[in-house]
């Protein structure tokens, strides 16, 4: 923070609660001000992050100004703290004692005894203050309201009605932080109950949220449904794997069986909340297809069990003396990258290694290396920032904390976002974003044109990389207004690896391959004479080096042939050449590899990710006794097998190692400036395409769980209404999208995109172009009515 | 030999003729007279009333509340009265109880309302049979019998699991899975107004 804006002090107003004097800023609410002096006022709809709106009127106190006390106790949720206030709360007034008991008698008048067939049951905020503040005998008999119970509002999340406490706290997340309205309250009076809108299911990325936050057992998970009580679980705290956003979760494991995952609470980035593929999509862990043992294949061409040693023994074999890569893909922590790319330098001998297991450019490499590694740009950025500008990047479905931060700053201050993109998306509509619509392909010279200042934000996806110019352009944009620039990647660990230098550019801590000082402080550190200098390959040209017999081998680090260009050609190279997989499921890769060595998935080890910001999350194991090991480990014990030491048989002695680095103060990578490619021209039947992926797909990290799959958004393709009207199709009929190397079929939605270009979903049931088309943005293919 | 017995020195050789081997002075045989009168107490013994059974072929009856294995109750028409609320697990001192609920789905009703246990063990190598399970049960489906012989020969042996426990059918009782009482719900299975299965609930039975 800046002395200047310290400067701009805040008001403090001085209020006495229970006669305790305590000073507030101007503006905080009574309850608040209560907690700071640490007198917990009992409440339900209160939440800090929400809008006051005085629901359940569980918070009554006295409250007196100037003299003048209030005729009835006040819910102390939404009145602020005024000058020469005098609040009484229920340990000091008896008045407002008896008006909160009274509170909690209608609360619990309706209210069935569930609580032994209740998940909320032992965390449960009504059960807790009905034993702080409620009459320990009812006085209301008779028959309670009944409904019929439970109901779904989505595949995810159960209503029960009956359990409400109507404090709007759903509703209120769901229409202020998510920007999704998809459930209100209706009806009146005693009937007054949550619910959907007939047309409209509670189709919200961010559904889970709002049953973290019922303080009554009225929302529920389906998946976490009568599986444990609180006293069962052991919570860890721990960073989320499934994205770049970087938020803090809460694993709780039950007898080693991760049963849920519920957001944590870290202001700075994902403050209160998570996205539902946080919360729900940890089923890959304990699915059937989980390796359990090393695989290795034997003369017969056959992949068999084999023990650690046997394993390592034919890894090592295949790997010494070769010219062997390695691709990494975007997933690993910081410390089992800083292995991998400690293992291709030392055991290896290459700088072939990439982290970048899906459409990439030389732009981007030099872009990443000149411009992201060791850059930060923060969630408060976007909370300052004037104008926020996203090229290549579609917040809700990329990188939903970052569409949360954007989302609470339009709302709260109105801050304006500007979109680069050929389709409209539902986030955009939500942040009334300013729609610069360009072609596929024509994304570059759109940005030339954009006025920002120094206050302003661009936020680049990783999609930027799959059209020429546009990385250039963006970084142009930011040199000549000053605003800052960020890199949002789609998967958690694609910045930790590029920091940790699983990059064929850069050593660990950004030093660049080319500088040779680089190198030498690097062998120096190491302990080895000298690094390879020749630079690196990319994921792509290793695949293009094992089919012109340049390279003999890889390994291969949590990887799917589905994400790679070319799946069919870097499924032929990986026939070819002799692979070594560090898998946690079987996979793609694992079918083709020679040796098969299984790791630990995210809740069995230790680490830290790296978010977009540059900021490390570690976590902990949460399930404490788990043979899996580490990818960091087994690369060590891999690279002794080899006769070559890297000395990394923990994660902790990774992360000292990596730390003790420290970042390169040297010259950086110099930046290489792309002109854009000539717009793409369109006639007849042809459009261009673009896609990117939902949050909720066919991802191999959501695999088994039927209940999230249940609020993915439809599988459509778009085109624009001139498009067709001019092919004689309307929202609904099927749409035949093809090039010369195959074909996709859609339903089709008529919405608001570039009139050259069709969009459909990256990797969706029935929807795959990178590998059915090979093309997923600026390519041209024929779209025609089915 | 010494009296006295020096502490070994740590790290010293432990032998057999190192070991000092304390004397002790026994006293000498009791006089007559008193070795008649402890004779003559067992003699008196012999006619008095015996207070011991030879088990295990005679078996004493217990007392009525003697607190045995448990037992998992059953709703007059079969279905499991255990709803898998984990009350018991959090009631029991000796961590001794493990239970797992689940949905109750139309295809598979194991207890009245939305849930039942799934799991549910008891480790009687833990069990101190307090009764405080008892106490917790909302739904009296967990009692104690009277059954006090639970020797065994393995560890796993003495983990009960929920077949274990369960209460046999009685006569009117259907084994689940089956629907409820046609027209009810739990409420009347809790007032005791299901008294028996109805024919409808056996044709859906699995």
């Amino acid at each position: 923070m800046t002395t200047q804006e310290t400067a701009v002090a805040v008001e403090l107003i001085t209020v006495v609660i229970d006669g305790f004097e305590v000073s507030v800023p101007k503006g905080t609410l009574v309850i608040r001000a209560a907690e700071k002096l640490g007198i917990q006022i009992p409440r339900f709809c209160d939440h800090p992050l929400l809008d006051p709106v005085g629901a359940c009127r569980q918070c009554l106190v006295d409250i007196e100004i100037n003299g003048r006390a209030f005729p009835k106790p006040q819910a102390s949720c939404t009145i602020p703290v005024e000058p020469n206030m005098i609040v009484k709360t229920q340990l000091t007034s008896a008045v407002a004692d008896k008006a909160q008991k009274g509170v909690m008698e209608l609360l619990l008048g309706n209210h069935p005894l569930d609580c032994p067939v209740c998940d909320k049951g032992g965390e449960c905020p009504l059960q807790n203050q009905a034993m702080s503040n409620g009459n320990p005998e009812a006085r209301l008999g008779g028959v309670k309201r009944t409904f019929e119970k439970p109901i779904n509002i989505s595949s995810q999340v159960l209503l029960d009605r009956e359990r409400c406490v109507l404090c709007a706290r759903c509703t209120r997340f769901s229409e202020q932080i998510a920007s999704d309205p998809f459930i209100t309250l209706n009806h009146r009076g005693a009937l007054q109950q949550v619910g959907i809108y007939e047309n409209d299911p509670f189709k919200s990325y961010f559904s889970g949220n709002t049953i973290q936050i019922c303080p009554v057992g009225a929302l529920t998970g389906a998946s976490y449904r009568f599986r444990a009580r609180p006293f069962d679980l052991v919570s860890t705290p721990s960073a989320c794997e499934h994205c770049a956003s970087g938020c803090d979760m809460r694993t709780d494991v039950r007898r080693g069986k991760t049963l849920r995952r519920l957001a944590g609470d870290d202001p700075a980035v994902s403050e209160e909340w998570n996205c539902d593929k946080g919360r729900w999509a940890f089923k890959y862990i304990t699915s059937q297809n989980r390796l359990t043992q090393p695989l290795v294949r034997n003369s017969d061409g056959e992949l068999v069990a084999a023990s650690w040693p046997e394993a390592l023994a034919a890894a090592a074999a295949g790997l010494v003396g070769k010219r062997a890569g390695v691709i990494v893909g975007g997933r690993p922590t910081l410390e089992d990258a800083y292995g991998y790319a400690k293992f291709a330098r030392i055991a290896l001998n290459t700088n072939d290694i990439d982290f970048r297991a899906r459409v990439t450019s030389d732009e981007e490499a030099h872009f990443l290396s000149s411009h992201v590694v060791g850059s930060t740009v923060e969630y408060r950025d976007i909370d300052r920032a004037d104008h926020v500008l996203l090229v290549a990047f579609e917040p809700e479905e990329e990188s939903p904390i970052v569409f949360l931060r954007l989302n609470k700053n339009f709302k709260k201050r109105g801050l304006i976002v500007t979109s680069v993109a050929s389709k409209a998306s539902i986030a955009m509509d939500k942040l009334k974003a300013r729609f610069i619509k360009v072609a596929p392909g024509n994304e570059a010279q759109a940005l030339a044109a954009i006025e920002l200042t120094a206050k302003s934000v661009i936020l680049v996806g990783e999609r930027a990389s799959e059209s020429a110019g546009l990385l250039s352009a963006a970084h142009a944009l930011a040199q000549k207004t000053g605003a800052k620039l960020a890199w949002i990647p789609r998967r958690a660990g694609e910045r930790g690896a590029l920091e940790a230098g699983a990059f064929s550019h850069l050593l660990p801590g950004g030093r660049p391959v080319s500088d040779s000082s680089a190198r030498v402080d690097m062998a120096a550190a190491w302990g080895v004479s000298t690094l390879p200098s020749t630079p690196g390959r990319s994921a792509s040209a290793m695949i293009e080096a094992v089919h012109s017999n340049e390279l003999d081998a890889l390994v291969i680090g949590g990887v799917d042939i589905a994400d790679m260009p070319q799946s069919a050609r870097t499924t032929e190279a990986l026939k070819k050449a002799f692979v070594v997989s560090l898998e946690i499921s079987h996979s793609s890769v694992t079918e083709l590899a020679d040796v098969v060595l299984p790791v630990a998935a995210v809740t069995e080890k230790y680490g830290s990710y790296i978010n977009w910001e540059g900021r490390q999350r570690n976590f902990a194991a949460a399930v404490a006794d788990s043979l899996n090991r580490s990818d960091v480990r087994i690369l060590s014990v891999l690279a002794d097998a080899m006769g070559q030491s890297i000395m990394l048989g923990t994660v902790t002695a990774a992360a000292r190692e990596f730390a003790q680095l420290g970042k390169w103060e040297g010259a950086r990578a110099s930046h290489v400036q792309v002109q854009p490619g000539s717009p793409v021209k369109v006639s007849g039947d042809q459009a261009i395409i673009t896609s990117w992926r939902r949050l909720l797909d066919e991802g191999s990290l959501q695999v088994g769980e039927d209940n999230l799959a249940g609020t993915r958004r439809p599988t459509i393709a778009v085109i624009s209404p001139s498009r067709a009207q001019s092919i004689g199709v309307s929202s609904g009929d099927q749409l035949r999208i093809s090039n010369a190397q195959g074909s996709i079929t859609l339903a089709a939605l008529v919405e608001d995109i570039h009139d050259d270009a069709v969009w459909l979903p990256r990797n969706s049931i029935g929807s795959t172009p990178l590998q059915t088309l090979n093309a997923v943005h600026g390519e041209l293919v024929t779209v025609v009515k089915a | 030999m010494s009296n006295s017995i020096e502490p070994k020195k740590s790290g010293a050789a432990q032998n057999v003729d190192d070991v000092s081997f304390v004397e002790v002075n026994q006293p000498g045989p009791a006089p007559l007279s008193q070795q008649a009168k402890g004779f003559w107490v067992t003699f008196q013994s012999m006619f008095k009333k015996n207070l011991t059974v030879a088990y295990p072929d005679v078996k004493a009856p217990t007392e009525e509340r003697f607190h045995g294995r448990h037992q998992l109750n059953r709703h007059p028409d079969g279905l499991e009265k255990c709803i898998g609320c984990e009350l018991c697990a959090w009631a029991c001192p000796a961590d001794a109880i493990f239970v797992e609920g689940a949905d109750n789905t139309p295809d598979n009703q194991m207890s009245p309302g939305e849930r039942y246990g799934k799991v549910y063990q008891i480790n009687y190598l833990r069990c101190v049979f307090c009764g405080l399970c008892i106490e917790a049960c909302p739904t009296r489906a967990l009692t104690m019998t009277n059954e006090y012989e639970l020797a065994d020969s393995s560890r796993e042996k003495l983990i009960f699991e929920k077949e274990d426990l369960l209460a046999p059918l009685r006569a009117g009782m259907l084994q689940p899975p089956h629907p409820m009482y046609p027209g009810t719900t739990d409420k009347d299975y809790y007032n005791g107004d299901v008294t028996s299965a109805h024919p409808s609930q056996e044709g859906k039975s699995k």
